[in-house]
């Protein structure tokens, strides 16, 4: 039984369809990476996963002993983000609020899984900083870390590496690489296909019509591809 | 110095300059509150769009000579902060254009309707007094008083019950949603208390004036606190603190009390500025 069974997915919003049959599945510890041109439909599909807005037809199964809520969330930078006055510390606890049920409060169980995600990200020292003076780089850990405390099953991160430097995407992508080792399940949305084919296992190119989904190496193989080089070259050259 | 003790003291000794003082302080302390998340949110025009609901709603009120026009403009200005909020993204009218044409719309209804029904013959005076807040604060009943402390503790227990929620739902709405947090219900709730503060501040800035309320101290705040339970405490405080040392000017001076509250926040904000400059945040 896979974690998410997503079967003839039509997506849109209020009965206007961005992206039709869409097909995949992902496991117990896949590293999923999904492609496709702007407007192709890449964060229709998260919402969708998200279970933020239903799709329009066709079936989406979560199994495996996952529940719907249990997908760690990395979104992209809001402007309300930017500016907004709060430390790492209190950022990366409100990942463990699905965690209280109905309390009110956070209880020390809270607080000690928040303790070892900051830890496990290499943040610590940052703990009591104001958010919106880190870096990029930082900043995306502390939604990593986040994220990571509200799951330990699946994390689905859309475009994490935007705006930051070569640098402190690749020591990012490490980091993925390595949870993804851990056992941990990742869904990634990105442009960087060039950086992230070398990590995925499975590969979902979202396509208006015809998407493609697959593995790896049989991504490599298809047409998909090929026109997804053309594209790049394209861009290269001008 | 000695004077202006006395002269307060004098003042003390009437019921209904206590009551302001007791109201406008609570009034002051919740709108700080919410003024937080609303100001991170970018919903600080709402409080501005209610704000001129809340007067066409009163200028009806008046037509209609209603004993207790609280019960009517309350009603109407949370419904307008329901529809407000309803209009998401995907709508034919973008959220921010359909604050505007709500609370332009209701301003111009309300002084119309004012002008045509008005059995007053100083129409002007009336319309000024509320627009920018009257002597209505000086004029309150024990009843009133009571309303305005009973709906402070219970905004109070509410924002401390689910200042968690209200935090992550503010930080990032999507992200919460995902975790399964009803992050609707939460701006539901925001902009119904929003609406019910709103209501409550009128008598004591007049309803051009809330908005000031709202997001003065919380953008004094901003400038100097790095943490969001500093910034609610902080602007908690200088909410609390403008709004008593407004009053007592406006008592002295006889000038008006919402303009003066006003005037204050102004110039803490700039203190707040040149603070956050030094400490270099």
């Amino acid at each position: 039984m896979a974690y998410i069974t997503c079967k003839n997915l039509e997506l849109g919003y209020e009965g206007m369809t961005v992206a039709d049959n869409i097909s995949f599945e992902i496991k117990k510890g896949d590293y999923l990476c999904v492609v496709g041109e702007n407007g192709a439909g890449k964060s229709t599909l998260i919402k969708t996963v998200l279970q933020l807005i239903p799709p329009l037809s066709g079936s989406l199964i979560t199994g495996d002993g996952l529940q719907p809520y249990e997908i760690g969330y990395l979104p992209q930078q809001t402007v309300i983000q930017r500016d907004f006055p709060a430390t790492v510390w209190e950022i990366v606890l409100s990942g463990t609020l699905a965690k209280c049920g109905k309390r009110p409060f956070y209880g020390k169980k809270e607080k000690q899984l928040a303790d070892e995600m900051i830890a496990k990200m290499g943040i610590t020292y940052l703990k009591k900083s104001c958010y919106r003076n880190l870096s990029g780089g930082q900043q995306q850990r502390v939604l990593l870390a986040r994220a990571l405390c509200a799951t330990s099953k699946l994390i689905l991160l859309d475009e994490p590496v935007t705006g930051l430097d070569p640098k402190a995407a690749a020591s990012f992508y490490q980091v993925i690489r390595e949870l993804n080792e851990e056992g941990i399940t990742i869904i990634m949305v990105s442009h960087d296909i060039q950086s992230v084919i070398s990590d995925a296992s499975h590969i979902l190119h979202i396509d208006k019509t015809k998407s493609f989904y697959g593995t790896k190496e049989s991504y490599l193989a298809s047409k998909a591809w090929k026109s997804f080089q053309v594209m790049i070259e394209d861009d290269t050259n001008v | 110095m000695s004077d202006m003790i006395m002269t307060l003291q004098f003042y003390m000794t009437y019921p209904f300059v206590r009551y302001a003082l007791i109201v406008g302080t609570l009034i002051a302390l919740c709108s700080s509150l919410l003024g937080v998340t609303l100001v991170l949110k970018r919903f600080s025009f709402i409080g501005d769009g209610l704000s001129h609901v809340a007067f066409g709603a009163m200028a009806v009120a008046t037509i209609f000579k209603l004993t207790n026009d609280t019960l009517f403009i309350m009603p109407v200005t949370i419904f307008a902060a329901v529809i407000l909020l309803r209009t998401g993204q995907h709508t034919k009218i973008k959220g921010d254009a359909a604050i505007a044409m709500l609370s332009v719309g209701s301003l111009a209804i309300g002084y119309l309707v004012l002008n045509i029904f008005s059995t007053s013959a100083n129409i002007s005076g009336d319309v000024c007094s509320t627009l920018f807040g009257s002597t209505s604060i000086l004029t309150l009943t024990k009843g009133e008083v009571y309303l305005c402390v009973v709906m402070t503790i219970v905004v109070l227990i509410l924002f401390i019950l689910f200042y968690n929620r209200i935090f992550a739902v503010t930080f990032d709405e999507n992200f919460a949603k995902a975790t399964g947090i009803k992050a609707n219900v939460y701006n539901l709730f925001i902009a119904v208390i929003t609406a019910m503060i709103i209501v409550l501040a009128m008598n004591l800035v007049g309803s051009l004036l809330i908005s000031a309320l709202i997001i003065f101290p919380a953008l004094s705040a901003m400038r100097v606190i790095t943490n969001f339970k500093g910034v609610v405490i902080y602007s908690a405080i200088i909410s609390v603190c403008s709004a008593l040392a407004g009053m007592m000017i406006s008592i002295l001076c006889s000038t008006p009390v919402g303009a003066t509250i006003v005037a204050v926040h102004i110039v803490i904000f700039a203190l707040n500025c040149v603070i956050g400059k030094v400490i270099g945040r």
